[in-house]
């Protein structure tokens, strides 16, 4: 009894450090990202601006740097958080939020209003869209699981999704009116913290609070879920509301984090998994620690584009993709390994 | 504590349960034996309202079925399904505490009842040894036993096992017997699928031999079991040993 106790508490004092260090790694991320920008002012004169906002460095200060800086945590938590109920979902480490199709449809939504020039007449319009086409991907997914479609059925019709918002996609970009508004729209798709505002922030961040509330109250229902969906059935949980919880709790974080940032992808991926060693694999322990992980890695990564490339040529997207691809294949390798 | 009335049930159009009247009793060991086939998965499922009957009437402590709320029955009605294991390389201790969740509110932890609860059945199980380690390092006997005793912690006073048997060793098995006996002993409505008539004839208190959907016989096992039955179920002979154990013998 005394031995199996202290084998229990000693991954959670584990998990405790850990989370201790992202907080701390956080915060200073946060700093660094409000500190580093193209145009160049001091960190004293940064602080000066955050708190009397006069000249320019108060302009950079609260409309720009600050704004960007708070919205990295926001997209990082939602992508964390939604990776890590997926995952529980599927029952599957293989899982992230594009597999629901929601990326897609959100990028799809975003395309629409920069195709049509709404996204220029009010601000408020492409997110809207983003949002909606991510709600318009969760209800096709939602209906499904209402009908009974199990979670293959889910991954499958997610993919499916997936694809025709790619098209649909493709085909607006190949009809843009002119060179402008495409490579607008290309670089909207590769995900990107630059020139974002607080309004961005104020949109994303209720509509992801909400989500990963969401994913959060479906983290028991997770858990029985490692038995399978029989036996977590036989456990009191309402399989079918657990699913329909997660899909609406994604769609609303990931679809709100796509719409503040764009395509960020691979980070709902490696984050759960990273930090599963640590605290555990139960789908319900990680999806707020996913949410922290995920804002460092989002922070982290928006800094280092900043130092790498400081003309702004490289973008967030590009840069989690390029990170996340490789450490995705080894992932297989790896779990082909242990099959 | 569980009582069929006349069931039938099936998957679509194909009928698998045909007019099935049946009882898991308090105290009992029933054993439910039949071919590939013949509806004994459908029979647990039904019971638990995993799947809808098609005809008929299923009561819970003499209550319907339809009337149990999902969270009163995940406490009354502990079910191990078949070739059950963990999605998760979670620590074995992490999921026997998962049969706890029909007792524990939203967001609560493990109470020291539950603690208990759970040390409790790894103990019965013989899963106590590796408490500590994850899933995925266990082999699939032991990955059983730890999956039994998840059933066990929940402590219902009923217990649907389905084909617990499949992956343990010899001793195991008769361990796992053992332990169904000491749990119906306990006041506890057993309920288990066998493929091994001797684990049943030997076993159990109760068989209900199970074909084509019908229950074809049922009783004490020597008349359940009967030399008729096996040839007309399972197309077999066998014979019995002194204390009434059926052995295969050779296919008729």
């Amino acid at each position: 009894m005394g031995e199996t106790l202290t084998a229990a508490t000693a991954p959670r004092d584990t998990a405790w450090t850990v989370t201790l260090v992202l907080f701390a790694v956080l915060a200073a991320s946060f700093v660094a990202s409000f500190l580093i920008g193209p145009a160049g002012i001091s960190p004293g004169a940064m602080f000066a601006g955050l708190f009397d906002g006069q000249g320019a460095a108060g302009v950079i200060a609260r409309e720009i740097r600050l704004p960007r800086a708070a919205l990295a945590i926001v997209v990082g938590a939602a992508l964390g958080a939604s990776g890590a109920a997926l995952q529980g979902l599927f029952r599957n480490p293989l899982a992230e939020p594009g597999v629901t199709g929601v990326t897609s449809s959100a990028g799809l939504g975003a395309v629409i209003a920069l195709y049509f020039g709404l996204a220029a007449q009010s601000a408020v319009l492409l997110p809207a869209f983003a949002i909606a086409g991510a709600l318009a991907s969760a209800a096709i997914l939602f209906l499904l699981s209402r009908a009974g479609a199990g979670a293959m059925a889910l991954v499958l019709a997610g993919v499916a999704i997936a694809s025709l918002a790619t098209a649909l996609t493709a085909l607006a970009l190949s009809m843009a009116p002119n060179p402008y508004a495409m490579t607008e729209m290309v670089r909207w798709m590769m995900g990107s913290l630059q020139d974002r505002t607080a309004l961005d922030l104020w949109f994303a961040a209720p509509l992801v609070l909400v989500g990963v509330a969401l994913l959060v109250s479906a983290g028991r229902g997770l858990d029985a879920l490692t038995l399978g969906e029989e036996a977590a059935q036989s456990l009191g949980v309402n399989v079918a509301s657990v699913r329909g919880r997660v899909v609406l709790g994604v769609a609303l974080a990931t679809g709100a984090a796509t719409a503040a940032a764009g395509a960020v992808s691979f980070v709902g991926l490696v984050v759960p998994h990273v930090l599963r060693r640590f605290y555990g694999y139960q789908p319900a322990r990680l999806i707020l620690p996913s949410a922290l992980g995920g804002a460092v890695l989002v922070t982290l990564a928006d800094v280092a584009i900043r130092i790498v490339a400081p003309d702004g040529q490289l973008l967030l997207g590009v840069l989690t993709a390029m990170l996340g691809a490789p450490f995705f294949l080894w992932l297989i390798l790896r779990y082909r390994r242990e099959a | 504590m569980i009582a069929f009335e006349n069931i039938s049930a099936g998957y679509g159009t194909r009928p698998v349960l045909n007019g099935v009247s049946a009882a898991f009793v308090r105290g009992k060991v029933t054993g439910i034996v039949g071919p590939n086939g013949a509806g004994k998965t459908t029979l647990f499922r039904v019971a638990l309202g995993l799947m809808p009957a098609s005809g008929g009437r299923v009561t819970v402590l003499d209550k319907p079925l339809g009337e149990w709320s999902r969270e009163t029955l995940a406490r009354t009605v502990a079910y191990l399904p078949q070739g059950s294991d963990a999605h998760w390389p979670v620590l074995a201790r992490e999921l026997v505490a998962l049969g706890r969740l029909p007792h524990r509110a939203a967001f609560a932890p493990l109470s020291v009842a539950d603690a208990q609860a759970v040390d409790a059945a790894m103990d019965r199980a013989d899963a106590m040894a590796f408490a500590t380690r994850q899933m995925n390092e266990l082999s699939a006997g032991e990955r059983a036993r730890v999956l039994f005793a998840r059933a066990l912690a929940t402590g219902a006073p009923a217990l649907l096992a389905d084909e617990p048997a499949a992956y343990l060793d010899p001793a195991h098995q008769l361990r796992l017997m053992d332990l169904l006996r000491e749990e119906a002993a306990r006041g506890t409505a057993v309920a288990v699928t066998l493929h091994d008539l001797a684990l049943a004839s030997r076993h159990c208190d109760e068989v209900i031999v199970l074909s084509g959907g019908r229950a074809v016989a049922q009783g004490a096992p020597d008349v359940a079991l009967s030399d008729s039955v096996l040839a007309d179920v399972f197309a077999i002979a066998a014979e019995r040993t002194a204390d009434g154990t059926v052995v295969a013998r050779r296919r008729l």
